[in-house]
């Protein structure tokens, strides 16, 4: 039996739900593992040994050394459970969502002091707004992959 | 009076931010004074109508309860809570002194009218619900390092989808209305809901915000919450952003409002809106019940 899942058109959005969650189970268990001091120090001196120790995909591993958020929410991370490891790295959670943007820190802090992202042209897929597949990177990012 | 009674309901974001910028002392940067002004009357107000009790909903955020149990409500009943330590150390802000008799009251109760409440006698609590407590009170200072009131915990999960919908919610805070006027103890209780309005953390639409929408969603809290609690999952999702869907829980507090079950309307002591508080929309209201 299928599920309904409206959410699926959403632009630049991923709904953690139970498919999600099952994917990224021991991703995000990972994550709260760093929740301890003891074990972020132990994950700061060897990423990788440390990840080595949990049933995680290889892809969520390589996502989580590369801090690459958007990654790591496809392959099932959830942001609340990602931000222990943004926490670990003293990044705060402005930090943590511009990262998404490809948009530098400062291009992201500018947007939420102008009023934030529009959600003109951002509800469904194909659209044409700032957050649609089309238009990623954003920001100068995005500018100098586009050659403008 | 001799029974227990909710006499006010306060709905305000949770953002982690604020807690960190009172925490270090930001609160005096212009860009922290324009949310924290919002809150100046709201200090005032709380002051002069101080509870006995809060009963207050908010969402924990992967630090009480991680992938192993996700709970869809789960209330409160232990005597005390220590802020949890979310990965920058703990909030330095002091423990939460519950309820236990009264939570306890209110289970039976709600769970008797047919909502499965999880029951947590053992959690540490976030900032999901501490950055309101110092939002309405201020931080406690040293030489008197106590919250001002009782609070009891109610946590709803709104990490893992499908949430709880706002016409359960909605539901659920006439249930805890009718158990809290049942306790025969005369408490004046506040009930919060926390959380929203519009913010998105994650993907390439992060950082979205919906000043139209959030104020609409306030203008329909007030007037209209019956059908405001209709309002689809989706439509919050869209309009107000992935996380912009904490505000289910503000239907928590609204429904255990009195003109719900066919009392007065309540009167509007305070609204506030700003943007930004780091990714989020800021907006806050205060209700109160006649007397």
């Amino acid at each position: 039996m299928s599920l309904d899942k409206p959410y699926k058109d959403l632009p630049g959005t991923t709904i953690f739900d139970a498919e999600q969650s099952r994917m990224g189970y021991h991703l995000n268990q990972f994550c709260t593992s760093l929740m301890k001091a003891a074990n972020r120090e132990r994950f700061k001196a060897n990423e990788r040994a440390y990840l080595d120790d949990w049933p995680m995909t290889e892809g969520q591993k390589q996502a989580v050394l590369a801090r690459d958020l958007n990654r790591c929410i496809e392959l099932g991370g959830n942001i609340y459970f990602l931000a222990k490891i943004g926490a670990t790295d003293g990044k705060s959670f402005q930090q943590m969502a511009g990262s998404m943007t490809g948009m530098t820190e400062q291009e992201y802090r500018d947007m939420m002091v102008k009023g934030g992202r529009s959600p003109a042209g951002n509800r469904y897929l194909g659209e044409d707004g700032d957050a649609q597949p089309h238009h990623q990177p954003q920001g100068a990012a995005g500018c100098r992959a586009q050659g403008g | 009076m001799t029974m227990a009674r909710i006499t006010a309901s306060v709905y305000t974001p949770h953002v982690p931010a604020i807690g960190a910028a009172l925490d270090l002392g930001k609160d005096q940067e212009p860009y922290w004074q324009k949310v924290f002004s919002g809150y100046e009357a709201s200090k005032k107000w709380i002051r002069d109508n101080m509870p006995d009790v809060v009963f207050l909903a908010y969402n924990d955020h992967a630090n009480a309860f991680s992938l192993e149990l996700i709970p869809t409500f789960a209330i409160g009943t232990a005597a005390e809570y220590e802020p949890a330590d979310e990965g920058w150390g703990p909030r330095p802000v002091p423990k939460v002194i519950g309820h236990p008799e009264f939570a306890s009251h209110i289970v039976q109760s709600v769970i008797q009218e047919d909502f499965d409440l999880t029951i947590v006698n053992k959690m540490d609590v976030d900032h999901g619900l501490t950055v309101p407590l110092s939002l309405m009170f201020g931080n406690p200072r040293k030489s008197d390092f106590r919250w001002p009131c009782r609070v009891i915990p109610f946590a709803v999960n709104v990490v893992q989808y499908p949430v709880p919908s706002g016409r359960r919610c909605f539901a659920l805070g006439q249930a805890i209305r009718r158990a809290v006027e049942s306790y025969d103890e005369p408490l004046n209780v506040q009930i919060w809901g926390t959380g929203g309005m519009s913010h998105q953390l994650q993907g390439a639409r992060a950082g979205l915000i919906n000043q139209p929408w959030d104020n609409r969603f306030l203008d329909r809290l007030i007037a209209d919450p019956t059908d405001l609690s209709l309002m689809p999952h989706i439509e919050y999702v869209r309009e107000a952003g992935s996380e912009g869907i904490e505000l289910v829980m503000w239907l928590i507090a609204r429904g255990a409002m009195a003109d719900v079950a066919g009392g007065a309307k309540p009167k509007v002591i305070h609204r506030f809106y700003h943007v930004p508080a780091s990714n989020t929309a800021v907006g806050h209201l205060i209700l109160e019940n006649a007397r």
